[in-house]
Order: structure tokens, then sequence, then C-alpha cells
């Protein structure tokens, strides 16, 4: 920020370089052929400019080979860049498994960050440098864009359905969050700042503050409060499947499809029961839209998550003692 | 001079007096003025929102306008901009008017639906200048769901049943197009002798009748929505939100072919007069039209690559959105290489097709960039998109609509413009374009995002180049309006053919007779053969 007119963004996450390396090919290309066409125009211009209003030039006829040059070579500079983008892109749609998740809910005209460890921030993102990061988002209310540009990337937050980022922050510092998709009246100031600290930084900002336990915790907490364990039991003895193991899991639904428990489909069946049912089970679970929030949701998704084996825990996401008094942020 | 002789002829503007000799005409040469004045009222109060954009973003604090005035303002530039003008500027003005003339026919195949059409794009844009005045709307142009439904609380109904309207006219104008094209042609106009222009036109017209209605089942979905709770886009009402920009984008992004496509038509002519060659690679050219208007329709997805879209739809999207790049690559270098060995003229439609040649190049790569996956993440809904397509609509389009308005000026009004006024803007306009527009992709790949009242204090020097770069844009705009409307009055007399251009609508007088064409024209050569309308010739090259 010390420079005056920055030409590009700063480079802070593991993609950023590899997004700029795709720029620097592509205004290579741009350059080449603006200044080909550009002299072309000027030099012709120039060259067999009218002397007479008599003139009539020569025909010139049409070359077949000229014109396969022409298209031919750009195209195979296209499917360059097409490879090379997707490339990137798949990379960016594919979190690393020992990605530390955190959850994401938008609206109008704030965002909402809930830690694993029960931090919650607002309008504020707290991650270590050096350490995959993904995040799941939704939105309350309209579609919103998560975008931090020194990490060069950027997800809808979209209603109704879990979106993911990820990204590896290189570089401690702070740096922009923005909501990229309008979002009405005060969609520009829908933004916040990503912070990226030394992981020890991190460490103690993590214990700073965590007002009622973890994420799961909190999540079985709701899981009492509506009584959800009255069917779904630990044993196969409810009159609804166990959720022991289910996070990850392949699920028989009804009617013989399969489903792979994800966040989404928790969700889905905590919003809207009757979308998919597992094979073997009455369709009797009411529908909870409208009573607990997408935060609540996501603090369950986290709890039964957390009845399911982990492979890998990753070291930082150990429960955070609850007993440090709630810090406002 | 004028001599008493050419005041008396009569032509089609001379034939009848009085409104209603103007509100009934079914004279597609009328039409297209109508549709003139029309189209220029929306360009400058399209212009007025975009000033006011720009003078709020000149700082960084919201400090000319409310948020609640910005959203509106750049939704309503939006609005007037691509719907009442962009989309109906070429076609309905120069197409309208010379369309029927360059196949050699005496009008459009269906007169009453051409005025019809006329009246619809007014009544739309009464509705939609009505949600202008009533209050305002605050979607976005791209009317995003569940936003447009369930959140706005602004004149969202009233703006999309002007478009809605609107878009009848369109897709009535495309119809009226391909069946002229199609059954009105002049004995030995076949379709190989067709002017480019005509070419073009007829590839926007697919593009009109297959697209448009699904804008229109798509505002009207919109419009279940928000006044009867249907749940279709929101969803709290079971409705999924990006199945709305699926729809939307189905029709929008083939309609920014609507826009550039005749753009090309412009220039492929304009090119072709002022260096007096054939275009280069005539069939190319004419196929690149085609090709064009098809994959247009197949890429709509590069839109949304960040909305949640399945990660391998991107992909396909993306593959098939370089394919639209080869068919505009082939029509930018055509174009250059009609230059060669011609007889260069640079008179001031020549001025505004180079300034078309180069910005739609810029802007053509910069869709290259956009079209890349992993770039695209970043760049979307950034700056570096609403400067990508600013250099489409306005370097391209606009540029070309006001190259071909003072190309056929003559023909249309039978005046000549004021050359040096005209060199004076053009020069203008390229330059102000370029100040306005280009710092915004810099702006957007450092991560400014579009549709911001209010923005952090490090994008302010950009901003303010963008802003300056605009008021001289606007400086370039003014001029032109108040030297045509000079030289309906005392600009020269401009004979049949000042240009001795090929084109059939030059072989009749100017301003043309009402039915265009004492006798019916037989054409016996090939487009672009200037070898008939020089006179005595000096063979150069």
């Amino acid at each position: 920020m010390g420079k005056v007119l920055p030409l590009f963004p700063e480079q802070a996450s593991t993609m950023a370089p590899e997004v700029d390396h795709l720029l620097y090919f592509l205004l290579a290309v741009a350059v080449f052929f603006t200044l080909v066409i550009f002299c072309a125009i000027l030099y012709f211009a120039v060259r067999y400019r009218r002397r007479s209003d008599q003139e009539l030039p020569r025909a010139v006829h049409t070359g077949l080979t000229l014109e396969i040059v022409w298209t031919v070579i750009p195209f195979g500079l296209t499917m360059v860049m097409f490879g090379w983008g997707a490339n990137i892109f798949f990379k960016e749609s594919r979190p690393p498994d020992n990605a530390m998740p955190i959850y994401v809910v938008g609206k109008q005209w704030m965002w909402k960050v809930q830690h694993l460890e029960g931090q919650r921030e607002i309008n504020e993102l707290h991650v270590p440098v050096g350490r995959p990061v993904r995040l799941t988002m939704t939105s309350e209310d309209v579609i919103h864009s998560f975008f931090i540009p020194a990490f060069r990337v950027k997800e809808d937050v979209v209603p109704g359905r879990y979106s993911t980022l990820w990204f590896t922050p290189t570089k401690a510092g702070k740096y922009h969050l923005f909501c990229a998709e309008y979002c009405g009246t005060r969609h520009s100031g829908m933004i916040g700042s990503v912070y990226v600290m030394e992981p020890q930084e991190y460490e103690t900002w993590l214990s700073g503050g965590a007002p009622s336990g973890s994420l799961s915790d909190m999540g079985r907490k709701v899981f009492d409060q509506y009584g959800c364990v009255n069917c779904h039991r630990s044993d196969s003895t409810g009159r609804c499947p166990s959720l022991i193991g289910v996070f990850g899991s392949t699920v028989q639904l009804t009617g013989g499809g399969r489903v792979k428990a994800d966040e989404g489909y928790i969700r889905e069946s905590i919003l809207q029961p009757m979308a998919k049912i597992v094979a073997g089970y009455e369709p009797i679970m009411p529908t909870f839209q409208g009573q607990v929030t997408e935060e609540q949701v996501l603090e369950l998704v986290e709890y039964i998550r957390s009845l399911a084996p982990r492979p890998a825990a990753p070291a930082v996401a150990a429960p955070a003692s609850s007993t440090v008094l709630p810090k406002n942020r | 001079m004028i001599t008493a002789a050419a005041q008396e002829r009569e032509h089609y503007l001379n034939a009848s007096y009085g409104l209603k000799s103007w509100l009934l005409t079914k004279d597609h040469k009328r039409i297209a003025l109508l549709y003139l004045g029309t189209i220029t009222l929306f360009f400058f109060l399209g212009g007025a929102f975009a000033t006011l954009i720009r003078l709020e973003l000149l700082t960084p604090q919201g400090d000319l306008v409310s948020s609640e005035t910005y959203n509106k303002l750049f939704t309503m530039h939006g609005v007037a901009m691509i719907f009442f003008f962009l989309i109906p500027s070429i076609p309905a003005t120069l197409g309208n008017f010379f369309l029927p003339m360059m196949i050699g026919a005496r009008d459009l195949a269906f007169p009453k639906i051409n005025l019809l059409s006329w009246y619809l794009l007014v009544v739309g844009g009464l509705f939609s200048l009505f949600a202008m005045l009533a209050g305002g709307v605050d979607t976005g142009w791209t009317f995003y769901t569940p936003y447009s439904t369930t959140y706005s609380n602004t004149w969202v109904i009233a703006t999309a049943l002007g478009i809605f309207i609107a878009g009848f006219s369109s897709i009535l104008t495309g119809l009226n197009f391909i069946v002229t094209i199609h059954r009105m042609r002049a004995p030995g106009m076949t379709w190989f002798r067709l002017p480019l222009f005509v070419w073009s036109h007829y590839a926007t017209s697919l593009i009109q009748v297959l697209g448009t209605p699904v804008l229109a089942v798509t505002l009207v979905l919109v419009f279940c929505e928000r006044v009867f709770h249907i749940g279709i886009f929101d969803p709290t009402l079971g409705g999924d939100p990006v199945l709305f920009q699926h729809l939307f984008w189905f029709y929008s992004h083939p309609a920014v072919y609507i826009m550039v496509l005749p753009a090309m038509g412009v220039i492929s002519e304009v090119v072709s007069v002022f260096s007096r060659k054939p275009v280069f690679g005539y069939g190319f050219v004419a196929f690149s039209s085609v090709a064009i208007a098809v994959l247009g329709f197949l890429v709509w997805g590069h839109h949304l690559f960040v909305s949640t879209q399945s990660v391998y739809a991107g992909m396909v999207f993306s593959f098939l959105s370089y394919f639209v790049a080869i068919p505009s690559a082939i029509k930018v270098f055509n174009w250059t290489a009609t230059l060669y060995k011609g007889s260069i003229s640079y008179a001031t439609p020549m001025l505004y097709a180079f300034g078309f040649i180069g910005l739609f190049t810029i802007g053509g790569l910069t869709g290259l960039f956009v079209a890349a996956l992993g770039i695209d993440v970043h760049v979307t809904d950034t700056y570096f998109v609403v400067a990508h397509f600013h250099y489409i609509m306005v370097g391209g389009a606009i540029m070309a609509y006001l190259g071909g308005l003072h190309y056929w000026w003559p023909k249309m009004t039978g005046r000549m413009y004021p050359e040096g006024w005209a060199k004076l803007s053009a020069l203008i306009i390229f330059l102000g374009f370029n100040l306005t527009f280009f710092p915004q992709f810099i702006l957007g790949y450092l991560g400014m995002p579009r549709r911001y009242h209010v923005y952090p204090d490090e994008f302010q020097v950009l901003h303010v180049l963008s802003t300056a770069g605009a008021s001289v844009l606007a400086v370039g705009y003014v001029i032109p309006m108040v030297y045509f409307i000079w030289s309906l009055r005392y600009g020269q007399v401009a004979g049949a053919n000042p240009w001795k251009a090929t084109g059939l609508e030059w072989q009749t007088s100017s301003p043309p007779p009402v039915h265009n064409f004492n006798e019916t024209p037989v054409v016996k050569n090939e487009a672009y053969d200037y070898s008939h309308t020089i006179g005595e010739v000096i063979e150069v090259g």
C-alpha cells in the first residue's frame, strides 16, 4: 500500500502467483496482437493513403492460406488459455483434505464467520499463514460473493446452499475482503479484512475467546434443545437413523439412490427432510426451516461431523478452552 | 448550392408533412428516423446517469449521492443504454433505413409491423421512464434473484414490464429483417452478392427472434415470484436463485452480439468504401457473423463461473467461449487486410472504423482473459469486466454506430456533415473513451468490485483518471449532436453518391424517393466492385 499507483495486487496466497502467471501470458498475447493490428492499420493507412479521388486499387485476391493461418494460430493460442485456466480453476475447486474448516454466513450487509473452536467474527477473518483453509459459506438472504483480491479467489455465497472456497495464505498481513455480488443498498459496505497471522500468533488469537465452547459443542446444544436426540439415537433403536459415523459416508436412499453425506446433505435434511429419505426409514421428520438459523445449522453440521471419525484432525483444531471470557469483536 | 430542381424533387422527407404523416408512416426510412430520435433521447438519458456515476466516484467516500441513489443510477444507466439504446441502435435506425435499400427493395416485408415495432419500443420505454421518474429501480440491469424478486423495494415490475414490451419490438424487427432478406432481394442480388451489412443483420435477426422470447419468459417468472410469491428463484419459497442467472444470460449473452454484429456490418461497409476494395475474405466475414450468432447461444455459463455452477460446466463454457473468439479474430484480420494496397481515405466514417477495429481488438482480447477460468474467478464482478464490456459496447458498438451515421448521413438527409468538426469529435471520442475505460482494467485486476458506491482510498487515482476521461467523452458525444442538427439546414448538399460507394442505396438520389428506387434495380456485379462507380479511373496498387 506504500506505492502510490500499484498496477498489480499483492500476492498473498499459493494461488496468486499461479493466476498472475496466466495473466502475464495473456497480457503478452494481447499486447502482441494489439500491436500487430495497430501497426498494420497505421502502416497501411499511411502507405496506401488516397492521393486522388479517381483512384481504383487493383483487386487483391483472397488468400485461403492466409485465412487458415489466422484461424489456426489464434485457435491454438486460445486452447492453451483454456487448458491453463481450467487447470487453475480445477485446483481452486478441490480443497485439500487437511484444509482447516471455517464457516461463513453472509447477510445484508455483513460477513459472519464461525471458527471450529467457537470464535465468531464479523467482517473479519483470522487465519494462520501456510495452512490451507476451507470456507463453507451460505447466505441468509440474497446472493453475495466472497472475494479476497490478494488471494485471487472468489465464490458466490448463495442462499439455500453451501458453497466452498479454499486458499493457503503465504504472507502475514491484512488484506481486503469484498462482497463482489451486488446485494442491495449497502453492498459497498459489505467489506472486511482478512488477517493472516504467524502460526503462534494465531494460536494466541484462537485462545483469546471462545464464549460458549467449540462449534460442535454449540451444535450439540442445538441438537438437545430441539429434541433431535429423541429420534436420532446413538444406536439403531431410534425411529430415525443414527448419526454416528454418518458424515462423509454414502447413504442409501429410499427409491434406490445414494448420496454422499456432506455439509449440503445435512443442511437439506434439516431444512427439507422430505427431499431425501434414508432407506428403511419412514418420512416422519418435520422441517426446521424458519426455526433454526443458518448459523445454528452450521453448528449442527459441525456436531454431526464430530460424530464421525475425522481423518487426521488438524492440530490447531483441538477444542479450545471454554472458560475464557468472550471477547467482543 | 441548392438548385431549384433539387428542392422541388419529391423524396421521403418532403412527400408529406405533419405529425400524422410521421406517426402513421409505413415508410421504413421515416420509421428509422423515429427510432433515431427515440434512441438518441435514451442515449443522452443513459449518459446523464453515467455522468453522475463518474462524478460520485471521484472520491472514495459516498458524498455526492446516497447509496440508494447510486444503485439506482447504475441500474438505470444499464437499462437505458442496453435495452433502449444499444439493442435497437444500429438495426432499428441504420438497418431499418438501409437494409431494404441495399437489397433493392421498396420497403421491409411488413411495413405495418415495422411501425408497430417502433410503438412497442416507445411504450416499453415509457414504462421504464415512468419507473425511473417514480423512484427508480436498484437491482442492476441484471435483475439477479432473489434480490429483485424478494428484497428490492424499488420499481422492479414497471421496469421489467418496459423491457418485456420493448423485447417484442426487437423480435418483430428481427422477424421483419429475416423475411425481407429472404423474399425481397432485387433480381440478381444473390446471397453472396449481399453487402456484409445485410449478412450481419441476418445473423443479428436470428438472435433477436430466438433469444428475446427467453428474456420475456424470464421476466414473467420474476413477475410471478415478486407479485404472486410463486417459488421459482427464492430458496425460501423453494426456488433456485442461480436458475435465474442461467435464463437471464441465455438471452443476455447473445444480446451482446445483437449489439455488436450490426456494428461489424457497418465496419465492413465503411472499411471497403474508404479503401475502395472489396472486403478481404468476404465469405469468411459473412459466415463468421452467422458463426458468432450460433456460438453465442452456447456460452451463457461463462457468466456463472463463481455462481456455484458445477466445475465441469464451467470448463465446458470456458472451452466454448474460446470458439467465439475465432470468428471475431477472423473479422479483425480481414478488415485489416482489406486496407492492404487500398486507396485509403481519412474521411470521418473511416476514422471511426479505425477506432472500432482498435478498440474492438482490445475488447475482444480482454474477452480471452475473462473466458480463462483461473483469471475470471479473480476478475469477475470487478471493474475488469466493466472495462471489457465497455470496450465492446462503447468502443465497438457506439463507434460503429457513429461511423455509420456519418457514412449514411448524406443519404438520409441529402446533406453533408461538417468534416472538420466531425474529425475532431471522432478524435475526442477515441481519446476520451480510452482514458475512461483503460484505467478500469487495472482497477479491476487490483480487485475493485463493480457497483461499489464507496471504495478504498488506494483506488482513487485510477477513478479520477476514469472520470476525467468520461468528461472528455461527453464533449465528444455532444459535438456530433450539434453539427448533425446544424447540417440539416446548413450542410453542403450531398448528391447521390458522395463516397463513390457501390451499394444499391447509393444508386438512388439523396434523400431517397419514397419508394427508394424509380425502377427496380437489377444487380449484375459482385458486392464492392468499385470499377463502376468511380468514372475516370487511376489504377493504383
